[in-house]
């Protein structure tokens, strides 16, 4: 019963966490663009993300006649179903995890892959041609920078001897800096891009980029089946925030402990990064598929291999 | 799917090709910058052939010329490029005043220059912020936007009009600038340098902007002479003409400006070029308004708003009211007769008008000659092997406005 209300809770908060991160994104990429953001509804438009999600619910799920309908209903679920079933495994604070299991990485990585999947039957199912680009872009793009992704990730591994993410936290905390980033910095550098890819946000958009194919995977989508998608690439945000926290930020641990909220310092690291995402998306240009793949392979996946190495000889010697 | 036997390609067709993917990129596409269409026929993600479908937004302005005096179309050029619309004025105004053959005054003059080049920083800066947004660097589009409204709330202080401005009359301009809009407008100019740094900031260092535009679209100058470019997409290519500078209309013989030229006439390139002449056009605006003479803004021969399609009819010689007996003729001869070609340099190229005149009030054929539309077909060679994300940047780094391309 606990274990139903707790997943009630975390449930509950993300999805709030999901429509008030769209609300921050719209108000620091509108003052750095000049401009104000939400305004309109409620107070200083704190509505605005209520409204918007009433707007997608009651807009009309429009099915192109020529999808193939199972995939196209299982898609978005897909991808919803396993950007949620990452929060899991998340310690927020020290003992705040729904499931504490010994592989909680992996478990992650597996998610995310996962996630992938429904990216690509949403691209086909919709048989319409910039979503099959948008789908194809995807699944390169993913294949290429898991890779990446998972590579930077030994180091940290290593260091802390486990798979287990509280464990990872703890680990850190006994060591020399107090977080990984700094002797990971090779590690955490390639996990950041990697991340942005990972999660399809600027400058790495390309399966969704808006001036090339539209809106890429989820063209044909609408209403409710567009917000699942939009729900899961926040959730994916969030997901990889979380990790970039716990592997190299030191989790949940601050300089001093806040009272009555052991999760303060994990969220503020987290929206520390969400502050990240949305910066590099008021400032950068988009890649081009063939310099993503480039980038991927010819830099990002050498550096993650130098670095393991590097951590390997570390360990060994000292 | 599309066969490839329409004409022989220039990329060479390997086997196993004959299926090539087929997209039509419009035209309600959000990078195509409004109803153009694109027939793509793409291997993977590269273009193999590009097919230019223009013509979603044409509205039949050359017949409508044909039955409506000069004065009356001037209105419908604000359409044309409604992006920079006072530059469509003063395009047409000076090719009909070289048909009907009225000198202009001077400060007329001066204030056309000063309306064009204003116009052609609207147009620079719609482009830029576009241009930036298809790349992806969304903040630019914004901060141009910016720029570009104070401008136009001069255009409304001048006209009454922030884009469809039809600010020009024939002969002159409608009416006199006002002190406080030339204090406006000097406080921009002296600005907007500063301004255009920020943007360069914002995308001209940017390992990422560099990348997209560097080696891209690559024009080399014989081509882009073969392919009717104009304006700073031919500049970009290294060849120097400039209609400011080799057929110069109303002041621009009279300010120091100087015409920027590229080398390899890639994408960025023509980004560059266009960022210099945004800062020629600050510099001229400057001059013209330190030169800006005293005197009438209409020349005494301009015809009357409401322009006559001919004289009244006048009493027949040898008749006299003392006979009681009037016979009237008419007098169609009042415009001259023949044709004229006059060009003047839009922000997108050069913007011809070209007028058949059999002598009556109204054109008997007009044709307008318009950049974007040159521009376009231009496209299909500068696509060809290019990828699909290379497309959109030379859509926008080309500066197509389909307004004018389909008028």
């Amino acid at each position: 019963m606990a274990l139903v209300v707790h997943m009630l809770i975390l449930v509950g908060v993300v999805l709030l966490h999901v429509a008030y991160a769209t609300y921050f994104e719209r108000k620091v990429i509108g003052h750095m663009q000049v401009r104000m953001g939400p305004t309109r509804v409620g107070p200083l438009g704190l509505l605005q993300p209520i409204a918007d999600g009433i707007k997608l619910f009651f807009k009309e799920d429009v099915i192109p006649g020529c999808a193939d309908r199972t995939l196209f209903y299982a898609a978005p679920i897909i991808c919803l179903v396993a950007a949620m079933a990452n929060l899991a495994v998340l310690p927020f604070a020290s003992g705040l995890v729904l499931a504490k299991i010994n592989i909680g990485l992996l478990f992650v990585f597996a998610m995310s892959s996962l996630a992938s999947y429904g990216v690509v039957l949403a691209g086909w199912a919709s048989n319409s041609k910039f979503s099959f680009l948008g789908g194809l872009r995807s699944m390169s793009q993913v294949i290429s920078y898991e890779i990446a992704l998972g590579l930077s990730l030994v180091g940290v591994m290593m260091m802390a001897g486990s798979l287990d993410l509280s464990e990872i936290v703890a680990a850190q905390q006994q060591s020399r800096f107090g977080i990984y980033a700094i002797p990971q910095f090779l590690g955490f550098f390639v996990f950041v891009v990697a991340m942005l890819a990972e999660t399809n946000r600027a400058p790495f958009d390309l399966p969704e980029a808006e001036s090339e194919l539209v809106a890429g995977y989820f063209t044909e989508y609408s209403g409710i089946r567009f917000s699942l998608f939009f729900m899961a690439e926040y959730i994916g945000m969030l997901v990889m925030a979380s990790i970039a926290t716990i592997c190299f930020l030191g989790g949940w641990s601050g300089p001093f402990a806040v009272p009555h909220v052991p999760f303060f310092w994990f969220a503020a690291k987290i929206y520390g990064i969400m502050f990240f995402y949305f910066w590099l998306r008021a400032t950068l240009p988009r890649y081009r598929y063939d310099q993503l793949m480039s980038l991927g392979w010819k830099v990002l996946i050498p550096l993650a291999l130098l670095n393991i190495v590097v951590t390997g000889f570390v360990k060994t010697i000292f | 799917m599309m066969g490839t036997e329409f004409r022989n390609l220039a990329v060479p067709v390997r086997d196993g090709e004959s299926e090539l993917f087929t997209v039509q990129m419009g035209p309600q596409h959000p990078a195509t910058h409004g109803v153009l269409k694109l027939n793509l026929w793409m291997d993977g993600e590269t273009v193999v052939r590009c097919d230019p479908d223009a013509g979603y937004l044409h509205r039949g302005f050359e017949k409508i010329a044909e039955n409506k005096t000069y004065a009356q179309f001037l209105p419908l050029t604000d359409r044309l490029d409604y992006i920079s619309a006072m530059a469509n004025n003063v395009g047409y105004c000076v090719a009909v005043e070289a048909l009907l053959r009225i000198e202009v005054p001077l400060r007329a003059q001066y204030i056309r220059t000063m309306v064009a080049e204003m116009a052609r920083i609207t147009g620079h800066l719609l482009w830029l912020a576009t241009h930036a947004l298809d790349i992806g660097a969304m903040t630019v589009f914004l901060y141009c936007f910016r720029e570009r409204g104070l401008l136009l709330d001069l255009f409304e202080e001048l006209s009454g009009a922030r884009l469809t401005t039809t600010y020009t009359r024939i002969g002159g301009v409608r009416q006199d600038v006002t002190a406080r809009a030339m204090e406006k407008l000097a406080r921009f100019v002296e600005e907007f340098p500063s301004r255009i740094a920020e943007y360069e900031t914002l995308i001209d260092t940017n390992r990422i902007w560099l990348k997209r535009t560097k080696g891209i679209g690559c024009v080399s100058a014989e081509q882009a002479v073969q392919l009717g470019f104009t304006g700073p997409s031919l500049r970009a290519s290294g060849v120097d003409y400039d209609v400011r500078k080799h057929r110069p209309y109303c002041a621009y013989d009279k300010v120091q400006f100087e015409v920027p030229i590229g080398v390899n006439g890639d994408v960025y390139d023509r980004y560059r070029c266009r960022m210099e002449e945004l800062r020629q056009s600050a510099l001229i605006i400057r001059q013209c308004l330190e030169q800006l003479p005293p005197g009438a803004i209409v020349a005494d021969n301009a015809p009357d708003l409401v322009m006559p399609l001919a004289r009244p009819r006048q009493p027949m010689a040898g008749s006299s009211l003392a006979t009681g007996y009037i016979e009237l003729v008419p007098n169609n001869d009042v415009y001259p007769e023949g044709d004229v070609y006059v060009s003047i340099e839009g922000s997108k190229g050069e913007l011809g008008f070209y007028f058949v005149s059999d002598g009556g009030g109204r054109p008997y054929r007009m044709h307008i000659r318009s950049p974007s539309y040159i521009h376009i077909g231009g496209l299909a060679t500068v696509c060809e092997g290019v990828l699909v994300a290379d497309v959109i940047a030379i859509i926008g780094s080309l500066d197509v406005v389909l307004g004018e391309c389909d008028r």
